[in-house]
């Protein structure tokens, strides 16, 4: 190992860090709204509407983020759509983390046990109220986990977009490969920097996670 | 001769192919306190819950004030604010303190003052003891202290009747009495209307005016509650109070 | 011509070719999925051990996995196992070290998980018959861990299923590989060939991994 190969590289390196951080922020914000919008339609059963929710959470889930991105970035320009290669990325992240953050926020409603409901319901409550005042604050409470995991999937699902060339951390540390023949000095460097982002992200969310479920539940 | 505030005529009830209550009949006087008595899986819980709507039924009739209700979720609704309910698992708003558990149906369903009801509110908490509490989370309370905000916060919304659906079962036996005094002095200061499902021999034999005796969801008695305590009917009630030796 | 794209799918033996592809993901998914569960639950087991230091050793290893992509784990065994190990496996038995050894870390949590919820009850009431260590968790513990693992069990697999997907950046003869050469090799002729091509894994992945999602939700909705 190197160190003055490591420390020639930091500028670059930390290039890619920043454009990792901005990718991984707006796909989170942006799966999070999706998520939301989705988990109420389907909350709801609001016709048509829900039907089509459920098929694009299901086409989401279930397929590679890999195989999204390349049919975004090479197959979308044959029919006319062209695209960045930036923005395919944030499409292709928030069309999977919203299908992953719907799913985990309709599990959290459907968590809030039964009792919970009947215990509403008894006190009069419309649908509505029911919802406002009982399934979203515990379902959101309980989907928590749920959301931390995805937070977490999602920074690290950022790195598969360097196979279209956005020039975020992987793909620096490969180019920097590919231009240098340093492999260990570099990878070393990408395994810091995703320690780096994850580590002090997953101690907040499970920190708050705790808060959350403490605040809601009590335990 | 006292008004009638409830009645069931022929209520059947399935769970698919299976059916959980036979021909229920049986009617509820204003200010009396009827026992739903029987071994575990008779349909006691059932049918109370039926009695809230929280449970729907095939055929036959509930009558609330001699007027037929329409089964469907929005009479339902509407007249579950006037049918009281407490639950076996207490079941307070996790994410509320004991006041706003009590506030949410009467401001947010009946829309009423919420000044009104917070006095009101503090009044009922006072009767079960737990005016320390307003601001307290369900998770500091004991669940006998649960089961009574529990309580105030069913009454709030001043209902005619109210639900008991065995509220002292999931109770340490030391909270066991607390609980049960304030449905006793319920039913001898406010005269209030009231259905229980219990367990607890020695309470439904204090508290009943008729009990409702059933088993396999069949109702085999409907006594009153003296005379059932001394003088079953049935066979079958004579064999259940026996192997509940209290 | 645009129309006539879907062809491109069954000129030659493009068709076959495919799935040969997908053939492969498949089996490197399957061999790594059998090995990493059977290491995780190793290691799932040791994780409840009294061991302070076995325990962090393995708790260092399932982080280390949390924090590292599968993108850079895939370069990792790629490029380190030749040089510092000298070590020269094809591209497909790397993918499947790593997929195994990723498996592993994330199977281990979900086992630690599951022993611990199994009620203490069920722990004295098998030792009180006298079974040993290694009968308890052969006998009680396991099964009963097994039931609620399981829906956590099939969602891993289809996570690995879907991260075969990254096997082309290691130069694996999987299906996208293979799709990536089909197109290249028929752009004149099927100009619209990528939109085919593309389209048809995507829906591959989604008829593979569709029925096992399916299955383990309903064994969550089961349980509840």
């Amino acid at each position: 190992m190197n160190w003055t190969v490591i420390q020639q590289a930091l500028p670059v390196f930390a290039k890619g860090f920043e454009l990792t951080l901005w990718l991984s922020l707006i796909g989170i914000v942006g799966s999070i709204i999706v998520g939301v919008l989705a988990s109420l339609i389907q909350y709801f059963k609001i016709p048509v509407l829900s039907q089509i929710t459920t098929a694009y959470v299901e086409l989401g889930r279930n397929t590679p983020l890999l195989i999204q991105l390349f049919f975004l970035y090479y197959a979308f320009p044959v029919i006319g759509l062209k695209m960045s290669a930036e923005v395919c990325g944030i499409v292709g992240l928030i069309f999977l983390g919203g299908a992953y953050m719907a799913e985990g926020f309709t599990g959290g409603f459907n968590g809030v046990t039964e009792s919970q409901i009947s215990s509403g319901k008894a006190l009069g409550m419309t649908n509505m109220q029911l919802a406002r005042y009982v399934v979203f604050p515990q379902g959101f409470a309980l989907s928590m986990p749920a959301l931390t995991a995805n937070i977490i999937f999602l920074i690290k699902e950022t790195s598969i977009f360097s196979v279209i060339a956005i020039p975020e951390l992987t793909n620096t540390a490969l180019d920097l490969i590919g231009m240098y023949y340093r492999s260990n000095e570099y990878l070393f460097m990408l395994v810091v920097a995703y320690a780096i982002i994850l580590i002090p992200i997953i101690l907040l969310l499970t920190w708050l996670e705790r808060r959350v479920r403490y605040g809601a539940f009590g335990d | 001769m006292s008004e009638e505030i409830l009645k069931v005529e022929n209520l059947n009830k399935y769970y698919g192919d299976w059916q959980v209550l036979h021909d229920i009949n049986f009617d509820l006087k204003k200010g009396e306190v009827l026992t739903l008595l029987g071994p575990s899986g008779s349909g006691k819980s059932t049918l109370l819950r039926t009695l809230n709507g929280l449970e729907d039924y095939k055929d036959g009739a509930i009558y609330f004030h001699g007027k037929k209700i329409d089964p469907n979720p929005k009479t339902w609704q509407a007249l579950r604010q006037k049918i009281g309910m407490v639950f076996q698992s207490y079941d307070l708003f996790p994410n509320l303190t004991v006041m706003e558990n009590i506030l949410l149906a009467p401001v947010k369903v009946q829309h009423r003052n919420e000044a009104d009801v917070k006095k009101e509110a503090q009044e009922l908490l006072a009767r079960v003891e737990m005016q320390d509490y307003a601001k307290a989370y369900p998770r500091e309370l004991s669940g006998g202290q649960k089961q009574r905000v529990a309580i105030v916060r069913a009454l709030a919304m001043n209902p005619e009747i109210m639900l008991f659906d065995e509220i002292t079962a999931s109770l340490d036996p030391e909270m066991v009495r607390g609980v049960q005094e304030i449905v006793e002095n319920l039913s001898q200061r406010d005269h209030m209307t009231m259905i229980i499902v219990t367990h607890q021999m020695n309470f439904a034999e204090k508290i009943a005016d008729q009990v409702l005796f059933l088993e396999n969801g069949k109702i085999l008695e409907n006594t009153p509650g003296k005379e059932f305590f001394e003088k079953p009917k049935t066979k079958r009630a004579q064999e259940f109070l026996e192997s509940m030796d209290f | 011509m645009a129309h006539s794209g879907i062809n491109i799918l069954f000129a030659g033996n493009n068709f076959g070719r495919l799935m040969a592809g997908l053939w492969n993901s498949i089996w490197i998914a399957a061999v790594s999925l059998v090995i990493g569960l059977i290491v995780g639950t190793i290691f799932g087991v040791l994780r409840t051990s009294n061991s302070k230091i076995l325990r962090l050793i393995l708790r260092l290893y399932l982080e280390f996995f949390r924090i590292v992509p599968t993108v850079v784990l895939l370069y990792l065994v790629y490029y380190i196992l030749p040089e510092l190990f000298h070590i020269n496996w094809s591209a497909s038995w790397m993918a499947v070290l790593a997929f195994a050894m990723w498996v592993a870390a994330e199977f281990s949590d979900i086992v630690r998980g599951a022993l611990q919820s199994v009620p203490e009850s069920q722990r004295e009431a098998g030792l009180a018959l006298g079974l040993s260590k290694v009968q308890l968790f052969r006998y009680v513990l396991i099964p009963q861990a097994f039931k609620l693992e399981l829906p956590a069990m099939i969602n891993l697999a289809t996570r690995v299923i879907k991260t075969t997907s990254l096997l082309l950046i290691i130069s694996v003869m999987e299906v996208i590989n293979v799709g990536q050469q089909i197109i290249e090799a028929n752009n004149q002729q099927y100009p619209t060939g990528v939109f085919w091509v593309y389209g048809f894994i995507f829906i591959l992945y989604f008829v593979l991994d569709y029925p096992l999602s399916a299955w383990a939700k309903s064994i969550t909705n089961k349980q509840k």
